[in-house]
């Protein structure tokens, strides 16, 4: 599905991504860990388009997509949520979901009245219900809380429909509650669109408990991959991110 | 959200005009009839500004140059080439079309400020090249002898009531389609790029491209109200494409609203009004009109329309109930 080369990426010399080959799955639920400066938001700007990779492939089924605009990658498929929730703070969040869909069908630079909202709006109160936005529908994005401006964030990236999701740390900021909400809406979005969801997050406890497969990213490079299982055993993984306190409070 | 309707703002367009059409006959004197037709051309031309600044976050400084254009495009094809008035018409939206697509394919692509600015250079360069080009465009002093008026479809522009009825028609016809720009997914979008260009892309919408195409829309309405001032004056003034043209479509935004569809309009005809009051009382109309700008800057930011919209939501029987999104109506 999707299929990471040899990914270079280097900035003023130093090098932020550096011989990344990785691959995942179609519908498979991935984590990417790593500490700060692992290289993670990097690894995902190059994969989105956000930086131009310095070497390498990245495949979307087969297509190299290195190197082509965000909106061209959007084109083929790879939808995106930011860290910090990158919205449309004057719009409401019905206007900025239509918007999304808008631009999914291409309808977004229609100059005349044609607004198709009686195929735009079924499917944009599809997507609020699918993240439990409806009660929200006309409030401004600006006004909602952080978590559901997260929540928002991915609403849009899924009114494209994409085939991959990459999602950056969707509980970034969040309390315990909103961070478990956020959490099972993830999860439950992912069993039932059965997309490649990818996301990068610090909390190992979701971690260890969502993914299927884990990546970890150490110092621009992969240090290890596999299982939950596999990853928490790994000793680099623990000498490097982990620490052996973790691995000793959570046993398998 | 409100469903749109075209039928419904056809019969408050066809309203509209009716209203315009038969004000002449409770204000039956010529300079009121002159103020409408003023109004009218700078009401387009602050409106299409604010498609830019109000809709997609695009301030540019330049937009005059297209009012300049179109007033200097219609009257030379009118003076030099003889064609008819709609083929002029219609010439001089092209012109300005082409040209807002080259001056936008330079400008887009900056930030901001040097955006800005870079807009400013172009209408200061088509103002230098209007006083230097003396041979054709009649230099500082501008166009001599007239802009011919022949009559078409039975329409005589030479006949003050008919013109007075062209400018109220094209005001209301270009609001029209202005309106329903603004509440297409064209107009989704432009809200969209202003609020977020960078989301924006990540949802598949090639920026650039869209704030080009809005810069062309813009360019053209804008010179349909410089078609109109040519007509009104029957002649083309470097005066139409220097910098401070643009200052007042700025005022007039200002003054009547950024974030409502029709302040501009408001603001227009606020500015024209002002101008001609003051300046029979005093010569200091500037310092009087700064003074009044700064009120505005100061205490009315959203301007006229925008502050009565607010009070009547607040004070109105049937406000909106919780949850309900009162900010986003006033973009419309």
């Amino acid at each position: 599905m999707l299929k990471i080369e040899n990914l270079q990426k280097s900035f003023g010399g130093i090098s932020a991504i550096s011989e990344v080959s990785l691959h995942f799955a179609a519908g498979s639920l991935t984590a990417v860990i790593g500490p700060n400066g692992a290289g993670k938001t990097s690894f995902f700007n190059l994969i989105c388009g956000a930086l131009r990779p310095d070497g390498g492939r990245i495949l979307l089924d087969g297509e190299n997509i290195a190197g082509l605009s965000a909106p061209a990658i959007v084109r083929r498929g790879i939808g995106r949520a930011f860290q910090i929730a990158s919205i449309f703070p004057s719009l409401s969040v019905r206007e900025a979901i239509l918007g999304a869909v808008n631009a999914h069908h291409r309808w977004h630079a229609r100059l005349g009245r044609r607004f198709p909202l009686t195929v735009a709006k079924p499917q944009a109160d599809e997507v609020m219900e699918l993240v439990g936005l409806t009660a929200q529908a006309d409030t401004l994005s600006g006004n909602l809380s952080h978590g559901d401006q997260k929540v928002l964030d991915i609403a849009l990236a899924l009114a494209l429909e994409p085939r991959v999701l990459l999602l950056d740390e969707p509980t970034a900021g969040m309390g315990p509650e909103e961070r478990g909400r956020m959490t099972e809406t993830v999860h439950q979005l992912w069993q039932r669109k059965k997309m490649t969801l990818i996301f990068i997050e610090h909390d190992m406890d979701i971690v260890f408990k969502f993914a299927q497969t884990i990546r970890v990213l150490s110092y621009g490079r992969v240090l290890a991959e596999g299982t939950p299982e596999e990853v928490r055993r790994h000793p680099r993984v623990i000498e490097a991110y982990l620490g052996a306190r973790y691995d000793a409070e959570h046993p398998p | 959200m409100r469903k749109p309707s075209i039928g419904r703002d056809a019969l408050v367009a066809v309203a509209l005009l009716a209203l315009l059409a038969a004000l002449p006959m409770i204000f039956p004197a010529k300079s009121f009839a002159d103020f409408v037709m003023r109004a009218s051309a700078f009401a387009i031309f602050a409106t299409s500004l604010n498609l830019l600044v109000g809709y997609a976050g695009m301030v540019s400084f330049g937009h005059g140059l297209f009012f300049g254009l179109g007033a200097y495009s219609f009257a030379l094809l009118m003076q030099k080439l003889g064609t008819s008035i709609p083929v002029a018409f219609a010439l001089t939206v092209f012109i300005n079309a082409l040209v807002a697509a080259i001056i936008g394919a330079i400008c887009v692509p900056l930030k901001e400020i040097y955006f800005s600015f870079l807009t400013l250079a172009f209408q200061m360069l088509l103002y230098s090249l209007i006083i230097a080009w003396t041979a054709i465009t009649g230099g500082d002093q501008g166009l001599t002898g007239g802009v011919p008026r022949p009559p078409f479809l039975g329409v005589h522009l030479d006949d003050p009531h008919h013109l007075y009825l062209f400018c109220c028609t094209t005001l209301v016809v270009s609001l029209f389609l202005m309106w329903h720009l603004v509440q297409s997914p064209f107009g989704y979008t432009l809200r969209m790029i202003r609020d977020n260009p960078r989301r924006a892309s990540f949802l598949g919408i090639q920026v650039w491209r869209i704030r080009v195409l809005a810069f062309i829309v813009a360019g053209v309405f804008g010179g349909i109200g410089g078609v109109l001032i040519s007509l009104f004056v029957s002649s083309a003034y470097p005066d139409f494409a220097y910098w401070t043209v643009s200052g007042e479509a700025v005022f007039m935004i200002m003054l009547g609203g950024v974030s409502v569809f029709f302040g501009p309009l408001v603001g227009a005809a606020l500015l024209l009004l002002l101008n001609d009051l003051i300046t029979r009382v005093t010569e200091h109309y500037s310092l009087v009109l700064g003074v009044v700008i700064l009120v505005f800057a100061l205490g009315l930011r959203k301007g006229l329309v925008g502050f009565v919209m607010q009070a009547w939501r607040k004070y109105a029987p049937a406000a909106p109930g919780p949850g309900k999104n009162p900010g986003t109506q006033g973009r419309h």
